[in-house]
């Protein structure tokens, strides 16, 4: 507890003072605390000057940004144009039934996977493409993607 | 035996490939049979669709190039090539002879993609020894303003899509008077559907540093930010490695180049909103705000980031600038239009043979872009249209296909050249769905500023779900026409201003889709899955019971080797069946 709280103090020292920190600085507390938590957020205000209605409005304009708890491994599933026409809706119905995710839900039970929806991975000539973490998986199967999920249940 | 070169493609593209499979087995097979191999990285060739792709060269050899290399081959390939007995199913280049794909990369035009697949991205000697950064040393031995004025007669206009002359824009962050003044590279590649900037940032990063160096010392700026989407991890990578390697070597910093010329350049991750690819809305987000666009004027050449002149340049428009430096203006001009000089990189996706990307001189025709580079259309289906420029673009119908790629006449078809994004599609996708599919998204990506992009895009929105569920009415398609004029004229930015694009041009060139969903309750293209019936073809069934135990209803039933029977009343059109049915037997009505 106290070693997270001396790293998020590191954090907001490297940005204190400098112009445009805002997103850069909620990007990496995300990477440390895995989402932005509310007191965090309230803390960053105290410490930054920055009021918590401003911090809270960019943690919600842009989607990167994620105020719940997320799983271990972040499924991004791209539903790009190429994905669409290429069956991107299957895919992540599969990757839903596989995960056993009911309406609404968007991390397991035992918080080992969140999946998400994103706009276009970039991968369009591979479509249907997901990204687990920083890896891209492409031109998948319903079938196909049970055995990727499969490799990072652990 | 004399050395030779193996270079792997390790873009994104190859990595979800399994690229990076087959680099651990060059590795090893190198280094257990002791070859005579120097093993080299690079980024995307552009044909995606044949990642992984391994290039072969050494001295008295032909260079070849081999598509769909896995790793179980590497041993066999490694050895016929040294040993000059080659056999290999996929060899798509070939120096010397006849090879799949020599017609693709024949028929194309690299300026923007000059160095991509071909250096290691992540070596400043390797871009240095193709050419790099000479065009920034003769550009600081040059005025300001004829650095300017070259840009401007090479004529070249904005690859973001708006098209604006680039040498204009830069004499007027010049003209601005400040002390301080910005230089801005959007890497925002937010549209669904085109990739071209990941593909160069990734593959030739030091081409953008090296422009925007030169951009800023022509127009007086001293810093830059190259904003690029958190979704491109290794461009960002790259990125920060050529920068880091540029200030070493003194071509970014203080006094560069020993000309007292002083820039800095910093990189801001975007976190993920489509909106911040309008430039002033990129501007907001820079500056750590919600991205939402401004109202211009000011125009950013006035006043842009933190209030200071600001030139913003799209990648690939940026990647053009060394290439008119080193060679002139007259040389640009020498590819595309009168009004479209240059080349253009499209990225194709979809339903086309070689998915990926290729950069053609601007004039050739669609047809030519699709059947003569990309190949034609998968599978031999029937050519349906082409979606250019994403969710602020049009789709073109096959009639259509002889407009010339430049930015006039592809506007004439209601749908804009875009960033160069081009999806192609076929009889089995439906064009309802899709203007439905880019209306989600503009209404997903709608900051919310404006009242009629917010709230008319959504109502757009429930007209064209209500269609595809076979619940429209005629009356719809005058509602949808209706929105669309007032969301053009109500919206302040270029996403509000052509997010009824998609709509407007499929519903003048598909209308006849639409008229079937609401009239027939019927999906031509068998793809809205409410319209959608599965039969079971009673002729054709063998009775193997595969889709009865695949079925997660358990709505279909038979006796083994009897014809098996769907129950519609329970079917919930997941396409199980369909997709497990070897025998043809499941047909969509």
């Amino acid at each position: 507890m106290q070693k997270s709280k001396q790293k998020l103090d590191a954090i907001l020292t490297k940005f204190k003072g400098k112009h445009g920190a805002l997103i850069p600085l909620l990007q990496e507390i995300q990477t440390l605390e895995g989402y932005l938590k509310k007191e965090t957020l309230k803390y960053v205000s105290e410490q930054m000057g920055i009021s918590a209605a401003e911090i809270f409005g960019v943690a919600t304009f842009y989607s990167m940004f994620r105020l719940k708890p997320q799983g271990k491994h972040v499924v991004r599933v791209c539903k790009g144009t190429a994905c669409h026409v290429t069956g991107a809706n299957a895919i992540l119905n599969a990757i839903r039934e596989h995960l056993k995710l009911t309406d609404g839900e968007d991390t397991t039970g035992d918080t080992l996977f969140t999946v998400m929806e994103v706009a276009c991975l970039g991968c369009c000539s591979l479509a249907p493409v997901i990204m687990i973490g920083d890896q891209t998986y492409g031109k998948l199967t319903p079938e196909s993607v049970s055995d990727v999920l499969k490799k990072f249940a652990e | 035996m004399e050395k030779i070169i193996a270079k792997l493609g390790l873009g994104s593209c190859g990595i979800a490939a399994g690229a990076d499979v087959v680099w651990t087995e060059l590795e090893k097979v190198i280094n257990e049979s002791k070859y005579p191999v120097e093993l080299r990285k690079t980024a995307c060739i552009g044909m995606c669709f044949e990642e992984p792709v391994l290039e072969l060269s050494g001295k008295g050899k032909s260079k070849v190039m081999l598509g769909t290399v896995e790793a179980k081959d590497v041993k066999s390939i490694l050895d016929g090539y040294l040993n000059d007995k080659l056999e290999y199913n996929n060899i798509i280049l070939h120096e010397h002879k006849e090879a799949v794909h020599n017609e693709l990369i024949g028929n194309q035009q690299r300026i923007v993609l000059r160095n991509c697949g071909i250096i290691d991205p992540e070596s400043i000697e390797d871009y240095e020894a193709a050419g790099g950064y000479q065009a920034l040393a003769k550009a600081l031995n040059m005025r300001r303003t004829d650095i300017i004025d070259i840009v401007k007669e090479s004529g070249l206009r904005g690859r973001g899509g708006a098209g604006f002359s680039t040498g204009m824009k830069w004499q007027f962050a010049y003209n601005a008077r400040s002390e301080k003044k910005y230089v801005v590279c959007n890497a925002d590649e937010g549209d669904p559907g085109a990739f071209m900037d990941r593909s160069t940032l990734e593959g030739d990063p030091h081409s953008i540093i090296e422009a925007m160096i030169i951009g800023a010392f022509a127009m007086g700026a001293d810093e830059g930010y190259l904003y690029v989407r958190a979704e491109y991890p290794m461009a960002i990578k790259h990125l920060r490695k050529a920068i880091a390697d540029a200030e070493a070597k003194g071509y970014l910093g203080q006094n560069i180049m020993g000309k007292g010329f002083n820039c800095e350049l910093h990189i801001k991750e975007g976190a993920g909103a489509f909106v911040c690819g309008e430039e002033t809305a990129l501007m907001q987000s820079i500056e750590g705000k919600r991205g939402m666009p401004t109202i211009r004027p000011p125009f950013p050449a006035e006043a842009g980031l933190w209030g200071k002149p600001t030139n913003i340049n799209n990648v690939e428009t940026w990647a053009n600038i060394p290439w008119i430096i080193i060679n002139g203006a007259e040389a640009f001009r020498k590819f595309g239009t009168e009004k479209s000089p240059g080349t253009k990189v499209f990225a194709l996706a979809g339903k086309i043979k070689n998915s990926g990307l290729i950069e053609v001189p601007m004039g050739m025709t669609l047809h030519d872009v699709i059947y003569k580079v990309g190949g034609g259309i998968k599978n031999d289906k029937k050519f349906k249209g082409v979606q250019l420029g994403g969710p602020s673009g049009g789709c073109v119908p096959d009639n259509l296909l002889d407009t010339t790629v430049d930015y006039d006449s592809i506007n004439k078809t209601g749908a804009i050249m875009g960033s160069g994004g081009m999806v192609v599609m076929d009889e089995d996708s439906c064009m309802v769905d899709i203007a439905r599919f880019f209306l989600n998204f503009t209404q997903n990506e709608s900051c919310g500023k404006c009242t009629f992009c917010r709230i008319g895009t959504r109502r757009m929105l429930e007209i064209l779900t209500r269609i595809t569920e076979g619940k429209g009415e005629l009356a719809d398609i005058e509602k949808l026409e209706q929105l669309a004029v007032n969301i053009i004229k109500g919206s302040l930015c270029g996403l509000g201003q052509t997010a009824p694009n998609p709509v407007l041009t499929t519903l003048r060139y598909f209308l006849d889709e639409y008229i079937a969903h609401i009239q027939e309750k019927r999906c031509p293209a068998h793809s809205c899955t409410t319209l959608l019936i599965y039969e079971i073809v009673a002729e054709k069934c063998i009775g193997c019971t595969a889709c009865a135990r695949k079925c997660p209803v358990n709505c279909i039933s038979g006796t083994v080797k009897q014809p098996h029977i769907i129950d519609q009343s329970k079917c919930i059109k997941c396409g199980a069946c369909y997709t497990s049915c070897k025998f043809n037997a499941i047909t969509k009505v």
